[in-house]
């Protein structure tokens, strides 16, 4: 494979005001990330991991520093343009899962469809293929409340994966997990990775979570240690 | 289509809490809907009323009678143009829950008084040759099932001389409203000269004078002259133009509108805080899921418009709901209440207007709750927990 570069951040700085002072969470921060990576996030607590990766999936803007990923320059869109750039291009998972209670494992990763243009077949054949996937067909008429905590991270997944996105975002997905099902989810990523060839950014506390990336980055104080 | 589940979906995460607030907003609905129908029928007599007829009545109430004399006392006063009368039958057919009024008129006079009703010129002709004969108006016919050639007892308040208290009459036409007229049509109409004499007393009476007079202008002065005709008599009148009776007579209620009024503003306004804190507490649960969906790419439109779509189904829901059940209250009452109240019918304009209103009260309780979704910036939302 290419040696092909996704990400490129380049001196990126991202600040807080917090009434008169101003908090400095990442300082000049430099950061090539390639096609097809599976790259775990690492640091204390309050190292600016979520920021990192906020930034990353456009949810938030730097306060200065070039943003790019697969040919776009992030940190020069709008508040529109991401929203539509994160459609097309993010996939988010998260601790606590943050599924639709009020809907299906089905419409919870039907969710992101509803945004393209695909027809409602279509949107079944998706949504059955990413299901697959992550190993939950049989649950597909269960609601959130009728599924175990893995089970609701696998629905996450599929969701984050339905639209194919460039970039897979995880914010300590197993944090919320026991060992073994914690290892079934990293696998399960892992997979994704191998086998579907997504690119995925990982922030963990867990060092046998990092274990299943190929590469770990260690960010102390706003800034990357090698 | 999936977007519209959704919306759906919302809705029924907490059905109780929905429930009570449809509830609510059904009933508010429900009071909408049936004052305004009463204050339109109030106003509605008011407005049929014509500018150039007087009404006569004794001075002291409707209930008294007048000498039949007056009849031709008060068509040599100059200006007037035409003088008929009627009288209160009260009579009920076969329930006494059947109630609307009948009137024994003189024919030709009354039908020519009142040109907003129309009755086909052969029926005319058939109920002048039949003593027993009778018309109705076409809402009657609809509301009994009634056609021509029908014999109708009536259970009156006047004893007949034999002693019988139960009239016959025979349905010898049917009027309606001219077109373009919006007329009361659930009066039934016979001969004076057989009711006359065939009541057991109050014999040589009429109820009320009705008079047209040459024009609108010498309404007042024809109505002065005719009062100081009978002043100091055993039966003094009262003379006003047919607005100012129905107006006097609605008026005995208050004034209908203002009330109306006062009370649709409480309850609207305690509608607004009712709906508006459900959808105030239902955005604020779902913060964390709103963020969420926004993350996914959902525009902060569209949230805008999920929330308002939330909140106006809410209010449209309840909103038809509460005037559909009035309106089949009202459909139910319609029949007793004609009798006083013609034209007591929910009009088109209060389906429309509700529906408006509703459609309104979602949009209001809705909008800042949606845009508080609309503007929630989602990394403090998601960093919240
Ligand atoms: N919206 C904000 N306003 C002000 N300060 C913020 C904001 N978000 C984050 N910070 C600060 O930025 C720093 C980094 O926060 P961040 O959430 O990125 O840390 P983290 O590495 O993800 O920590 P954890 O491992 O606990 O999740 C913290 O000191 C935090 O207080
Ligand atoms: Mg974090």
């Amino acid at each position: 494979m290419e040696q092909d570069i996704l990400v490129d951040l380049k001196q990126i700085e991202k600040s807080y005001r917090k009434g008169k002072e101003t908090v400095k969470v990442l300082s000049g921060l430099d950061l090539e990330i390639k096609r097809g990576d599976f790259l775990a996030l690492m640091g204390p607590s309050g190292s600016g991991k979520s920021t990192l990766l906020n930034l990353l999936g456009g949810l938030d803007s730097p306060t200065s520093g070039s943003l790019r990923i697969d040919g776009d320059q992030i940190d020069k869109l709008s508040q529109g343009q991401l929203t539509r750039w994160r459609a097309r291009h993010v996939g988010f998972i998260f601790q606590f899962y943050n599924l639709m209670p009020v809907l299906t494992t089905e419409r919870n990763v039907e969710l992101p469809l509803l945004l393209t243009k695909l027809s409602k077949k279509q949107r079944r054949q998706h949504v059955d293929t990413a299901l697959a996937l992550v190993g939950l067909q049989d649950r597909a008429k269960h609601y959130p409340s009728e599924l175990s905590g893995g089970q609701e991270q696998r629905v996450a997944i599929a969701r984050a994966i339905v639209s194919d996105p460039t970039l897979l975002l995880c914010d300590e997905p197993t944090g919320d997990l026991d060992r073994a099902t914690a290892d079934e989810i990293l696998d399960l990523l892992r997979d994704l990775n191998e086998q579907q060839n997504k690119t995925i950014i990982m922030v963990t506390h867990d060092p046998k979570a990092a274990d299943h990336a190929k590469h770990t980055l260690n960010l102390n104080k706003g800034a990357l240690e090698h | 289509m999936a977007y519209l589940y959704f919306v759906w979906r919302n809705l029924l995460r907490k059905k109780t809490r929905t429930l009570l607030t449809v509830l609510s907003i059904v009933v508010a609905f429900i009071l909408y809907a049936a004052l305004g129908t009463l204050n339109y029928a109030f106003s509605m007599g008011v407005d049929l009323a014509g500018a150039d007829r007087l009404i006569t009545i004794h001075k002291t109430s409707l209930i008294q009678q007048l000498p039949y004399s007056y009849v031709n006392k008060v068509r040599s006063v100059e200006g007037v143009a035409d003088v008929t009368h009627a009288t209160w039958f009260g009579g009920y057919y076969q329930d006494p829950k059947n109630q609307f009024p009948q009137f024994p008129v003189v024919a030709e006079e009354y039908f020519a008084m009142y040109d907003t009703v129309v009755l086909p010129p052969e029926q005319m002709e058939a109920w002048r040759k039949n003593r027993l004969g009778a018309v109705v108006g076409r809402s009657l016919v609809e509301r009994f099932g009634w056609k021509v050639g029908d014999r109708v007892p009536l259970k009156a308040l006047y004893d007949k001389k034999d002693g019988e208290r139960v009239w016959e009459f025979v349905i010898e036409g049917i009027y309606e409203a001219r077109e373009g007229q919006v007329v009361d049509t659930s009066t039934m109409f016979f001969h004076y000269d057989y009711f006359d004499e065939a009541r057991a007393f109050g014999e040589g009476t009429v109820g009320w004078l009705i008079l047209r007079v040459d024009s609108p202008e010498v309404a007042n002065r024809v109505a002065d002259e005719i009062d100081m005709l009978f002043a100091n008599s055993s039966a003094e009148t009262k003379t006003s133009t047919e607005k100012v009776f129905v107006e006097s007579f609605a008026k005995q209620f208050g004034d209908i509108g203002a009330i109306v009024s006062a009370i649709l503003a409480a309850v609207f306004f305690t509608m607004l805080l009712v709906a508006g804190n459900t959808m105030a507490q239902s955005v604020r649960e779902r913060i964390p899921e709103l963020a969420v969906m926004k993350t996914i790419g959902f525009s902060g439109a569209s949230i805008l418009l999920m929330v308002l779509a939330e909140s106006i189904l809410l209010a449209v829901a309840g909103g038809l709901t509460g005037v559909g059940l009035a309106w089949l209250f009202i459909s139910g009452a319609q029949a007793n209440l004609q009798a006083f109240l013609p034209g007591f019918a929910m009009p088109t304009s209060i389906v429309f207007s509700g529906a408006l209103l509703s459609v309104a009260l979602g949009f209001v309780t809705g909008i800042f709750p949606a845009l508080q979704g609309m503007r929630l910036s989602i990394v403090s939302a998601l960093g919240r927990r």
